[in-house]
C-alpha cells in the first residue's frame, strides 16, 4: 500500500498533477451548473413577472 | 438543364432548412436536454475506466519508471486544449459568416473549458518535467507556445465580459479567436521546428506512434472520457448562455413595457 502511493518515489508529483486536474475540473462542472441554475430561476421569475403584470 | 436549376433550387433550401434546425436555440435546448445524461455517463465511465488503468494496468515505463502515469493528465488536456480552440475558430466563422445564432454561444462556452486544459497540461506538464527535466518550466518552444493559448484564451474570455452587448462582443471575440489560431500549427510544430527539451509527437505521427500500445490504449481512454467531459460542460454552459440572453431580453422588455 505504501508502496503503491510513493510510485517509485514519483509519488508528490502524481499525485498532485491527478489531485489538480481532479479540483479544477469538478470546480469548472459546478460552477457552470450553478450558473445554469441561476439562469433557470432568473427566466422563471422574469416570465412569472410578464404574466402577472398581463392580467 | 431546368431539372438541374430545380435540383440546384431544392438542395438549396434544403441547406438554408437545415442550418435553421441546427441554429434554432429552442432545439438546441430540447436536444441537450435528451442528450446530457448520455454525455456525462460516457465521461464519467472514460475518466473512471482511464483511471483504473493509469494506475493498475498501465506499466511503468522502461527509462521514466511511474512517472510516466501524469502522462494520463497531461497529454489528454493538451490534446483537448487545441480541441477547445479548434471549436471556438469553427464556431468563430460560422458566427461571423453565417451570422449562427448559437455559433457565438458555442464558442463563448468552449473557451473556458479549454482554458481549464490548458492549465492542467501546463500544470501536469511542470509536474512531470521536474523529475525527468529536473525543473519544473523551461521557456522554450513548445511550453511557451502553451502558455500563449492560455493568455489567448484568457484575453478571449476578458473580451466577453467587457463588451456588454453580446453582438458587439461576439464579432470582436470572434475575430481574436481567428487571429489566435496563428498558435495551433506553431503549438503542434514546435517540437520539430526548436530544439527543445519537450520530446517530439510521440501519438500522432507518419510513422506510427513511438508509444508502447500498453501505456497508449489506456491515455486514448482517457482522452475519451476528457473529450466527453468537455461536450458535457459544454452544453451546460450554452444551456446556461441561451438563458442568459433571454434574461436580458425579457429584462429590457419589462423596463420598457
Amino acid at each position: 500500500m505504501a508502496e503503491f502511493f510513493n510510485m517509485g518515489g514519483y509519488g508528490p508529483y502524481i499525485w498532485s498533477s491527478f489531485l489538480i486536474a481532479a479540483v479544477v475540473m469538478s470546480g469548472l462542472a459546478l460552477q457552470s451548473w450553478f450558473d445554469l441554475r441561476k439562469q433557470k430561476r432568473l427566466v422563471a421569475e422574469l416570465e412569472a413577472r410578464a404574466t402577472k403584470s398581463q392580467t | 438543364m431546368t431539372c438541374r436549376f430545380v435540383a440546384l433550387g431544392l438542395h438549396q433550401t434544403d441547406m438554408a432548412w437545415s442550418i435553421h434546425t441546427f441554429a434554432n436555440p429552442t432545439r438546441f435546448m430540447r436536444f441537450s436536454a435528451i442528450v446530457l445524461p448520455y454525455v456525462w455517463a460516457l465521461a464519467g465511465a472514460g475518466i473512471g475506466i482511464g483511471l483504473y488503468l493509469s494506475f493498475f494496468v498501465a506499466p511503468p515505463d522502461y527509462q521514466q519508471g511511474d512517472s510516466v502515469r501524469i502522462m494520463f493528465v497531461h497529454v489528454p488536456a493538451a490534446w483537448l486544449s487545441q480541441f477547445g480552440y479548434g471549436i471556438m475558430v469553427a464556431s468563430s466563422i460560422m458566427a461571423l459568416i453565417f451570422r449562427h445564432p448559437l455559433a457565438d454561444v458555442a464558442a463563448k462556452s468552449a473557451a473556458p473549458i479549454g482554458a481549464v486544459f490548458t492549465f492542467l497540461a501546463l500544470v501536469a506538464g511542470g509536474l512531470w518535467g521536474k523529475p525527468m527535466w529536473g525543473t519544473y518550466w523551461v521557456w522554450d518552444a513548445r511550453t511557451t507556445s502553451t502558455l500563449v493559448l492560455l493568455f489567448i484564451y484568457l484575453g478571449y474570455m476578458a473580451l466577453w465580459v467587457t463588451i456588454e452587448d453580446p453582438n458587439r462582443a461576439a464579432r470582436v471575440a470572434a475575430v481574436l479567436a481567428l487571429v489566435g489560431a496563428v498558435n495551433l500549427p506553431i503549438i503542434r510544430f514546435s517540437v520539430d521546428w526548436w530544439n527543445t527539451l519537450h520530446q517530439p509527437a510521440s501519438v500522432f505521427r507518419l510513422d506510427g506512434p513511438t508509444i508502447h500500445s500498453s501505456l497508449l490504449w489506456p491515455l486514448f481512454v482517457v482522452a475519451i472520457g476528457f473529450t466527453f467531459f468537455f461536450l458535457g460542460v459544454m452544453m451546460v454552459r450554452m444551456r446556461a448562455e441561451i438563458l442568459r440572453r433571454r434574461v436580458r431580453t425579457l429584462q429590457m422588455q419589462q423596463a420598457a413595457g
